[in-house]
């Protein structure tokens, strides 16, 4: 697949930027598991942020393509750094699909800018895959809504400074689908309280948190969409967020694939170097294979679900699914060229492999991206 | 102020593709491009001044047909345009010609400063910001390492790298300045500049557009490579072992022997 001019530049700038500025400090991150906002003052100095928003918000107006190597090239160097463009493009996507031109005006330019931060919180302890079991309530009072609940695994919710919560405000409703709103919460309301950071096995610069509501007020203003529709919501901004993780995960893969390479060349055993044996070539060719495919398979999901199709949700899934699973792979299998060096934290591929694995955990696992692609293959006549 | 900079796309160092022609010329389309990094650093010096002070920064590049892709790059870092000499008959081009058209093309433009880096990366020749100052009858603050105008004066003050430290050098303006990695590092470009870039102007001339007699007939160069040889390998480095204290006694035995420290 070719990349357009204005897209081979954007993500060449990316790459310098990653490799130069952002590559040293990944392993700092991991092992102290602290929030660098270094490199979010960093992307946004460099308008790495505004990819994806349009330009009278002060973003660069580029497609979900563009976004998508932004991640993959930061990513291939540090997976908490790439994340923190995929989740700010995760809270903002709701915003830009359902919020009216106001809205839009008064939250996206603080967001292209990378000056606020915003989170994505539908997850609950108890409502994962299945977001029916949503406990969190939204109860109208007024002009506002009184927010009670709580929310967990909340990518950036400790260091947002708004949060997209999805709560129920039709409980009764007949179709479980029709019972969720979608309100932006500022964390400086009174009652919002980050009550947890999570331990994570990786990408752990990036807090993970626990959030609880408690009678947390909100204008109606703040709803995004009509009522009811929050699940709608929730989906659409699956379609567009997926491929973040996706993208994530390849440049997790490549950069796990170019130190298993280089090493390779340079150790020695049996009096020449290990990228001669042919089981070693035979795990590199594979990686490599692996990769470029989840690769192309992202870039052509990008252009489907850029044109609107109508089979964005399908395309979101297959990425995710086969991107994810590529990353598991190659870290495991560089975590293998390298043999014992591979397993210490000297070498940065046993932090890939460990951050590999969220990228068949989080946005919908595995199992849901299958779902959806049965769903969607079964589906009609 | 306006400040003209000399900027030269020369092989990316990072792409080890750099390779000789038959006729021990560079071979310009073997190797992917890069602004010369001695020039980064005087575009960066230029661009915080035109910060300060106002005005534009202009480049000056001469180079083939697809010198303008580097330029883009130089522009991204926030030059307002680029002035672009390419010409067939200046490939290969010598040191004195490269000058007299540099020159020329500068000349066209009403500066308050030109600036340059020492040298380039390919041809390291080192002369033709010095040149170009002698070409034009322009004052020349040579290997500065900080650059303060004084626009109201219309002087300007460099503090010049020295064997012993700094010289304060002065000129009037308008003057030539070689410029060195001291002066600071150059920033990276946005995705905003990037993009900005590639509608900026890009001004092309031939040589004919410039003047007659810049450059000999026939490519009747005043200098030309009669051989090239790659350097000799180096010898196996000495390997030092033992305890670290022992290790470390030996190789700072050896470095004071050769009065290194």
């Amino acid at each position: 697949m070719r990349l357009t001019e204005e897209q081979q530049l954007l993500r060449d700038a990316v790459r310098v930027l990653a490799d130069e500025k952002i590559a040293p400090r990944a392993a700092e991150i991991d092992r102290t598991a602290t929030w660098p906002d270094d490199v979010r003052r960093l992307l946004a100095s460099h308008d790495i942020f505004a990819i994806p928003f349009e330009e009278r918000h002060g973003g660069l107006g580029s497609d979900l393509l563009t976004l998508c190597l932004a991640i993959e090239q930061i990513s291939r160097v540090c997976a908490t750094s790439g994340l923190i463009l995929a989740v700010q493009a995760l809270g903002a996507i709701p915003i830009q699909v359902a919020g009216t031109v106001e809205q839009q005006d008064r939250w996206l330019p603080g967001l292209a800018s990378g000056e606020m931060l915003i989170a994505f919180a539908l997850t609950e302890a108890d409502a994962g895959s299945d977001p029916s079991g949503i406990r969190t309530r939204a109860v109208r009072d007024g002009d506002d809504y009184v927010i009670n609940g709580t929310k967990r695994f909340i990518s950036h919710g400790s260091v947002a400074d708004s949060v997209v919560v999805f709560a129920a405000t039709n409980p009764d409703a007949e179709k479980a689908s029709r019972r969720l709103s979608a309100i932006l919460v500022e964390t400086d309301r009174p009652g919002f309280k980050v009550t947890r950071v999570e331990h994570k096995m990786g990408i752990r610069g990036s807090p993970t948190a626990e959030l609880a509501f408690d009678n947390v007020r909100v204008p109606v203003a703040n709803r995004l969409g009509d009522e009811g529709q929050g699940f709608a919501i929730a989906m659409k901004t699956f379609e567009r967020s997926r491929p973040g993780i996706a993208a994530q995960a390849v440049g997790i893969a490549q950069g796990a694939l170019e130190v298993a390479a280089a090493y390779a060349k340079e150790r020695r055993q049996f009096g020449k170097p290990i990228a001669e044996l042919q089981m070693i070539q035979s795990m590199l060719a594979d990686m490599d294979a692996a990769t470029e495919a989840a690769r192309q398979l992202l870039y052509a999901a990008c252009e489907a679900i850029e044109s609107g199709n109508g089979d964005a949700a399908r395309w979101a899934a297959i990425c995710k699914l086969v991107a994810g699973d590529a990353a598991m792979r190659v870290t495991t299998d560089a975590v293998q060229v390298l043999g014992g060096y591979g397993y210490i934290d000297e070498y940065p591929v046993e932090r890939m492999m460990r951050d590999a694995k969220i990228t068949q955990l989080y946005e919908g696992t595995q199992q849901i991206q299958r779902l959806i692609v049965a769903r969607s293959l079964l589906a009609g006549s | 102020m306006r400040i003209v900079v000399l900027t030269k796309p020369v092989p990316d160092p990072a792409a080890g593709a750099e390779r000789l022609g038959p006729d021990n010329r560079l071979d310009r389309a073997a190797s992917p491009t890069v602004v010369n990094g001695n020039d980064e650093y005087a575009l960066e010096a230029a661009l915080q001044l035109v910060e300060a002070h106002g005005g534009e920064v202009v480049i000056l590049t001469m180079a083939p047909a697809n010198g303008t892709e580097t330029m883009r790059k130089a522009l991204a870092m926030g030059a307002a345009r680029g002035i672009h000499v390419t010409d067939d008959a200046l490939a290969g081009a010598d040191l004195p010609t490269t000058i007299r058209v540099l020159a020329a093309a500068a000349g066209q433009e009403a500066f308050d400063l030109l600036l340059g880096g020492l040298d380039t990366s390919d041809g390291a020749g080192g002369a033709v910001t010095a040149g170009v100052a002698a070409r034009l009858g322009l004052p020349l603050l040579s290997t500065a390492a900080h650059i303060e105008p004084d626009p109201a004066a219309g002087r300007v003050r460099v503090r010049r790298l020295s064997a012993k430290g700094y010289d304060i050098v002065e000129a009037p303006m308008p003057a030539v300045i070689s410029c060195t990695q001291a002066l600071g590092a150059p920033r990276y470009p946005s995705l905003k500049g990037i993009m900005a870039a590639r509608s900026r102007p890009i001004a092309a001339h031939s040589l004919a557009d410039l003047g007659d007699g810049l450059a000999p007939a026939d490519g009747a160069w005043a200098t030309r490579v009669v051989a090239a040889e790659p350097p000799t390998a180096r010898a196996a480095g000495r390997t030092v072992t033992g305890s670290a204290t022992d290790a470390a006694r030996e190789i700072a035995d050896f470095l004071a022997d050769r009065r290194l420290i």
